[in-house]
């Protein structure tokens, strides 16, 4: 009887932990493989600039003279071509989210001189 | 008896897009319907001046928000027959299983705002909480909740590794028999049956005449499933269309309910099936030519005619959404119900606006 379904559905939910979390008080558990925020990591990178070629949306610029690149968060769709293309593997896509965009512009990874 | 017009949509609380109707009433009956689309267009298919074949793949997945990966598959469907590319089959299986898990979320997805429409605000929550489970499968496998950016010319861009097919399928079944108690409710509830029963009846002549699609096509008792033809993996799993006769929209709500189950079961074979091998192949050059790819999308056949000119973008992309194949239908129906049956019949239809306006 489907009456009894929801009866039974209901009584099961009224004793157990709730499906939903107090997000942002509890973080969501990040799943592994998910593609959520872009990370550089400047260390390899040669500033070939195929990255910014590949990206569908423009959202990498790359200026090879001044050894910087960047990235605006507003445009980034994290299809991960890049990621793919990287030929020294310096970029990579994090599972985490990462922090909320307030401004315009890119954020730009300028490389430090030794 | 006076005749009043009464304005519905675009902004209404049955409508998860924006769609507009004129309900022409007399008392409170239902005349004549006028609908009036047109809020959300994007002009997508104008894009393909700006981008190139390859990357409209990205462009092609945000036509819908719902079933986002089988558009990405046609649309690589269609340049994959230009360019005369050979899908390894892997790839062909991982499309099925992506394919499926979007029909699961999407009917899930309709099967709570329907709950909702009817004012069943529990069966509502427990549709869409079984379904967060569905996109944390999504998620896990291809990176992306609703837009899987998975799919690319040549094949798909991630694999399944095998040790994570056995977590899988587990999880796969522990939703299924979530699934069972909530269609169950669907299926047999007294108060479901009598908002639904006899609501909306669209017979098999006029189905077939007004080029239905999908669900509501079934519903009507006309056995037409486009994974027959056997695109992707389809071609090793046979699927029988799943029908009703009575053409209103209980039968309509059954139909999708024992799609999920017919999902459920093409994800197991094709996860116990799948081959061994390359995932995908590389694809060098630019389309020249002319072609058309159907699939089945959960509200139904969407048609994909791409035309390209040996250049990097193409000449002519144009697409037939099941949505709009339905809105004749649902126009034809709307005439002479009650005012108060409107939201429920013009959801059964699954109206996907942002697919109709691309």
């Amino acid at each position: 009887m489907s009456y009894f379904t929801m009866t039974q559905m209901a009584l099961k939910w009224a004793f157990s932990k709730p499906a939903t979390t107090s997000y942002p008080f509890t973080p969501r558990k990040e799943l592994v493989g998910s593609r959520g925020w872009l990370v550089f990591t400047d260390d390899a990178c040669v500033y070939c600039n195929v990255c910014a070629k590949k990206c569908p949306t423009g959202a990498l610029v790359v200026n090879r003279a001044e050894k910087s690149l960047s990235i605006d968060r507003l445009s980034c769709i994290t299809c991960g071509c890049c990621v793919e293309v990287c030929p020294k593997d310096s970029l990579e896509l994090s599972s985490s989210h990462g922090a909320v965009q307030l401004s315009k512009g890119g954020e730009t990874f300028q490389r430090k001189e030794t | 008896m006076s005749r009043t017009i009464i304005p519905f949509g675009p902004q209404h609380p049955v409508l998860p897009e924006p769609v507009h109707l004129d309900l022409v009433v007399e008392d409170e009956k239902v005349i004549e319907a006028r609908p009036s689309i047109g809020f959300v267009h994007r002009g997508l298919e104008k894009l393909v001046e700006k981008k190139d074949y390859v990357e409209f793949v990205y462009v092609a997945e945000r036509i819908c928000g719902i079933c986002s990966f089988i558009h990405g598959q046609t649309y690589c469907q269609a340049i994959e027959t230009i360019m005369d590319v050979a899908v390894p089959p892997r790839a062909l299986y991982l499309r099925t299983f992506w394919g499926e898990l979007s029909r699961i979320h999407s009917h899930l997805l309709w099967l709570g705002l329907m709950a909702d429409a009817m004012g069943f605000e529990s069966l509502f929550m427990h549709s869409w909480r079984i379904r967060e489970k569905v996109l944390n499968i999504i998620e896990a496998t291809t990176g992306g909740r609703v837009i899987f950016s998975s799919c690319k010319i040549g094949g798909v861009r991630r694999d399944v590794e095998a040790d994570s097919i056995k977590g899988i399928l587990a999880e796969i079944n522990g939703i299924e028999k979530e699934m069972r108690d909530i269609t169950k409710v669907f299926l047999n509830d007294d108060s479901v049956n009598a908002r639904l029963g006899g609501v909306g009846v669209l017979t098999k002549q006029e189905a077939y005449d007004l080029g239905c699609v999908g669900p509501m096509l079934r519903a009507s008792g006309v056995a037409q499933d486009l994974r027959s033809l056997g695109y992707a993996a389809f071609m090793d799993i046979p699927v029988e269309p799943i029908t009703r006769s009575k053409g209103d929209c209980y039968a309509r709500c059954a139909v999708r309910c024992e799609e999920l189950f017919q999902s459920v079961q093409i994800i197991r074979t094709a996860l116990e099936k799948i081959p061994a091998g390359e995932i995908a192949v590389k694809v060098t050059g630019n389309p020249d030519g002319e072609a058309i790819a159907r699939t089945e999308q959960p509200r139904g056949e969407v048609v994909y005619h791409v035309k390209a000119n040996n250049s990097k973008n193409l000449q002519r992309f144009r697409v037939r959404t099941p949505t709009f194949a339905n809105l004749p239908a649902m126009l034809k129906v709307l005439p002479g119900c009650d005012l108060a049956d409107v939201p429920v019949i013009v959801l059964t239809i699954d109206p996907c606006i942002s697919c109709t306006e691309r």
